[in-house]
């Protein structure tokens, strides 16, 4: 009996790494640190009704950005392992397995499980408020989309200590994924992980676009909508069209290894192309739907410090639907030189360069937003000048890969590495950060340290540039990626080195940032303006943080930038802030199903990992099981009294008649 | 003075880039060091389209700095604030139309080069081509000189000037075949025959490697790429072929294990294998750059 305990353990947990134990004991200590606060304080009923069952899209959006913030840690705890590995030639750090897991797991985890999950966060904080909304237009679909979102990750994250993480690449291309090369269960938790955070991703992308369309306070026509709306309004729709073909590409894998398919292995007449296919498919615009909303962050934050109203608002709209149209016609440029032959070639190198169109426009409308302008350069500003130049010079190199005769020299090259890195780090995660500087003190109720920001700005930027920087140069060299060791004769040593240092004090700049938000929340400064920028859209038309029910008054919309021009017509004594009958509010009930539910995908995609169908059949029962008891609960909504509305308003400091 | 301070911050740094880029041993960027015809012209095609593109970044970088810095917001400034403005036509019609130039630029150069470039098309040459087939396999990789009827594993050697007829595919997971210096990769899948044309123009020894991750190994897939003189490439084969002992088909299952390899060489291989590799994954498949399907060589008389 203990034999066979012994040995299923040994199977079960990953074993024989002392960085993996290390993990495991500090993955130990802090559950455990965590139960006993919540129990020493007695905050499991706290957490339980104000957290896990809320369905405030405010709650849901400070979960998401939390979680995504971790993983941030997890991700860049990879990319220091992996560029430890790299520092000199013949490092003996990490075995080739570890190295391959490590790189897969940050690529994941990095584009699904922080980069999106830090987008849902901001959507779900900023744009009912932006929109004069009270919620989101689902708001237990949007709990359910964050609950299926969070055990997917855990899910994911849970491979790297039971059963083994997933080693062939984030887009895990057979036949390397396939049963045959990779038997562990690390790609099954691979499939699973993503498949079910995935379902969430598919729900918020349509309840964000119902809820743009639908739920804009009276007045506010879609010409009028803050251009952070239009940026996920249009990332939202190619959610809607790029994850079913990541849910089927999935399912499909899933059914090669599970059931014995054959769709994308040679033998039994598959083929692994139509996999790649589909998940270019998929892939391709999913960096555009994480891009458009940093897109939309800069038009908000350049309009607010320049003093300047946003310009070619029209075409900055324009631009933004042709990008998301246009890349979904590009997905082939990821396989040039896998024979496809010159028309494909030619014809996807075209669509892809188009991209640079409408992207080079945005650049310059930001600029001539600053142009004639007053420009402050608190850190949200800072950070979006920064973004400037480094990202158009990751989209110039972008253009460079997409010559597609020269991309033969380019592909799966450290300079491919430098290149993505280079947009998805300058362009999406500094723009998030920027966002997230921007509007946190909405979401708060305070500034972070303007001086720390700097710090980890300046951080941040140049680790930035020291660690990408001599990967361009690496891939002239030859280096081509994921390879874990290279020898002397090579000639990338120092190159090598200069890039792990920058990825060192990129690491620091994080820990600065972590610095900020702590020391912020010590010396904490409460916002009682609710408009701590000056700024121009709805959103700070209300206290910070925002209430619960977000407007005590519906706002009527006349114009663009609508509380910029309020402000201005009540300083010309244009405009009086008017009396108002308040009304009771409606609002939506807390509700336990979603959590409840997303544990039980859990368990299904836990059981289908191990094979263990006397776990994934009771765990889909009960998904089933929450539908039904949902579908049954007709007391899902509440009024807010009047009297309540005037207490909260009080406590913000706002005094409403 | 604090945004001064920024600015003046942000130029250092990107001076501090451009340094960076410009300095470091000129012979250690191999891709822009090509020895062959392919490899020239991609490494042209590179170059040209990195000036296209400098065009509108240049510029632009520029006007960024001069925008940051001349409208920030400080005591006394002349500089002209108009918070209303925000549409221009003249403007807006300037930098769609300028990307859209450029892009057509590129676009016409891509094209043309995509189809004068395309892999599988011969190389203009008075010699024949040599062709040389390529396996990929888990984690090493074998090269097979039907007309010489030799083998080697992890090392390949072929003759100046001549053009090499690479027909490439893999026994393993799919992976990618990449002489740097001779011109671009190509990618090695089961059940499929693709075709690389390379030539070199000098004598000398050019890394080779996979460039797709295959696994565990895969970082030691390098393999020299030696290009000789016509008579030391003969030599070479004679010495292989009285020196060295055969690859038996059950030596090729030997060397389609899991595991790296160092350089092997084999003075005969089984008639076919290569074929057999390709068509045992292609039972159902008939893919255009099949094997079977052999352009006409534009050899001149």
């Amino acid at each position: 009996m203990w034999e066979s305990v012994k040995e299923f353990a040994s199977e079960f947990f990953v074993t024989g790494d002392p960085l993996i134990y290390g993990a495991d004991v500090s993955i130990v200590l802090s559950i455990i640190a965590i139960v006993s606060v919540l129990t020493y304080f007695k905050k499991w009923g706290w957490l339980w009704r104000e957290w896990l069952t809320t369905v405030d899209h405010k709650k849901i959006g400070i979960m998401y950005i939390l979680a995504s913030v971790l993983m941030l840690f997890r991700g860049g705890v990879d990319a220091l392992l992996m560029r430890a590995q790299l520092v000199m030639p013949e490092m003996q750090f990490l075995s080739g397995d570890h190295y391959n897991q490590i790189f897969t797991t940050h690529g994941v985890i990095m584009i699904l499980f922080m980069a999106m999950p830090l987008m849902f966060g901001l959507f779900n904080v900023i744009v009912p408020l932006q929109l004069g909304a009270r919620d989101v237009a689902f708001p237990f679909l949007n709990a359910l989309s964050f609950w299926l979102f969070f055990s997917g990750a855990m899910l994911f994250n849970l491979s790297f200590v039971i059963g083994g993480s997933p080693d062939a690449g984030w887009l895990a291309y057979p036949p390397y994924s396939e049963l045959a090369f990779n038997p562990g269960p690390g790609q099954d938790f691979y499939i699973w992980g993503i498949q079910i955070s995935g379902i969430g991703s598919l729900m918020t992308g349509i309840n964000f676009i119902v809820t743009i369309l639908k739920v804009r306070a009276p007045g506010m026509t879609l010409m009028k909508m803050p251009m952070f709306s239009w940026s996920v309004l249009s990332s939202c729709i190619a959610i809607v069209f790029a994850f079913p073909i990541l849910t089927v590409t999935l399912a499909l894998l899933f059914i090669d290894r599970y059931l014995g398919g054959h769709f994308f292995t040679l033998d039994g007449g598959g083929n692994p192309m139509m996999y790649i296919n589909l998940i270019w498919m998929w892939g391709h615009p999913e960096v555009y739907i994480i891009v458009l909303p940093a897109f939309g962050i800069f038009s908000e934050i350049v309009a607010t410090f320049s003093r300047k109203k946003l310009f070619g608002y029209k075409s900055m709209v324009f631009a933004m639907i042709i990008i998301s149209v246009l890349s979904f016609l590009v997905w082939a440029h990821h396989f040039f030189t896998m024979g496809s032959g010159a028309d494909v070639n030619a014809f996807f190198a075209v669509t892809t360069m188009l991209i640079a169109i409408p992207t080079g426009v945005k650049v310059f409308n930001w600029l001539f937003t600053m142009f004639r302008g007053k420009i402050t350069f608190e850190t949200p500003m800072l950070w979006t000048v920064g973004i400037i130049p480094n990202f158009v010079i990751g989209g110039m190199t972008g253009v460079l890969l997409s010559v597609a005769p020269a991309d033969f020299q380019y592909h799966n090259s450290y300079f491919l590495i430098a290149h993505f890195h280079q947009v998805i780090i300058a362009g999406v995660v500094f723009g998030f950060f920027a966002g997230l500087y921007y509007w946190w003190p909405k979401i708060f109720g305070f500034k972070l340290n303007e001086r720390i920001g700097r710090w980890a700005f300046w951080l941040w930027n140049i680790g930035f540039y020291l660690c990408f920087m001599p990967q361009y140069a690496l891939g002239l060299m030859g280096m081509t990626r994921r390879i874990y060791t290279y020898g002397w004769d090579k000639g990338w040593f120092e190159m090598n080195l200069v890039s792990t240092i920058g990825a060192v004090i990129m690491g620091a700049a994080f820990l600065v940032q972590i610095w900020d938000i702590a020391h912020s929340i010590k010396h904490m400064k409460r916002d009682t303006t609710g408009d701590p920028w000056n700024a121009r859209t709805l959103e700070w038309s209300i206290p910070s943080p925002a209430p619960f029910y977000n407007f005590a008054v519906m706002p009527q919309v006349t114009s663009q930038d609508d509380w910029h021009e309020r402000k201005l017509r009540i300083e010309q004594g244009l405009e009086k802030p008017a009396k108002v009958a308040l009304e009771p509010i409606h609002m939506p009930k807390n509700s336990g199903i979603p959590i409840v539910m997303s544990m039980f995908w859990f368990f299904v995609g836990f059981g289908l990992i191990f094979d263990w169908l006397w776990m994934a059949v009771p765990g889909f029962i009960g998904v089933i099981a929450c539908m039904v008891v949902h579908s049954f609960n007709y007391d899902t909504d509440y009024y807010v009294t009047v009297e309540e509305i005037k207490r909260t308003e009080a406590e913000a400091g706002r005094v409403i008649t | 003075m604090k945004t001064s301070k920024t600015v003046r911050c942000m130029s250092f740094l990107f001076m501090f880039i451009l340094l960076f880029l410009t300095t470091g041993c000129a012979d250690n960027y191999i891709v822009l060091d090509p020895k062959g015809p392919i490899g020239e012209q991609q490494k042209d095609l590179m170059i040209l389209s990195t000036l296209l593109t400098l065009i509108v970044i240049v510029p632009v970088l520029i006007l960024t700095f001069v925008i940051v810095w001349r409208y920030r917001d400080r005591e006394g400034r002349k500089a002209k604030y108009t918070p209303n403005w925000e549409h221009s036509t003249k403007l807006e019609i300037i930098w769609w139309g300028i990307p859209i130039i450029i892009i057509t630029l590129i676009g016409i150069v891509t094209v043309r080069y995509t189809y004068s470039l395309e892999p599988s098309k011969p190389l203009e040459s008075e010699k024949k081509p040599i062709t040389i087939q390529v396996t990929n396999l888990d984690w090493k990789w074998l090269f097979q000189y039907p007309e010489q009827g030799i083998a080697t594993v992890n090392y390949v050697q072929f003759p100046e000037d001549t053009p090499v007829r690479f027909e490439v595919t893999s026994d393993a997971p799919m992976n990618s075949f990449w002489i740097p210096q001779l011109g671009g990769q190509i990618y090695a899948m089961s059940g499929m025959s693709m075709t690389l044309y390379l030539q070199a123009d000098e004598q000398g020894e050019y890394m080779g490697s996979g460039a797709n991750f295959t696994g565990k190994e895969f970082a030691k897939m390098f393999f020299t790429a030696n290009a000789t003189s016509q008579e030391d490439f003969d030599q070479w084969v004679n010495q292989v072929k009285n020196t060295s002992p055969a690859l038996t088909l059950d030596g090729y299952k030997e060397l389609t294990k899991q595991g790296t390899s160092d350089v092997r060489y084999f003075s005969a291989f089984p008639e076919g294998l290569y074929e057999m590799t390709v068509t045992k994954y292609a039972a159902s498949h008939n893919h255009g750059l099949s094997t079977r399907v052999q352009p006409p060589a534009r050899v001149k008389e």
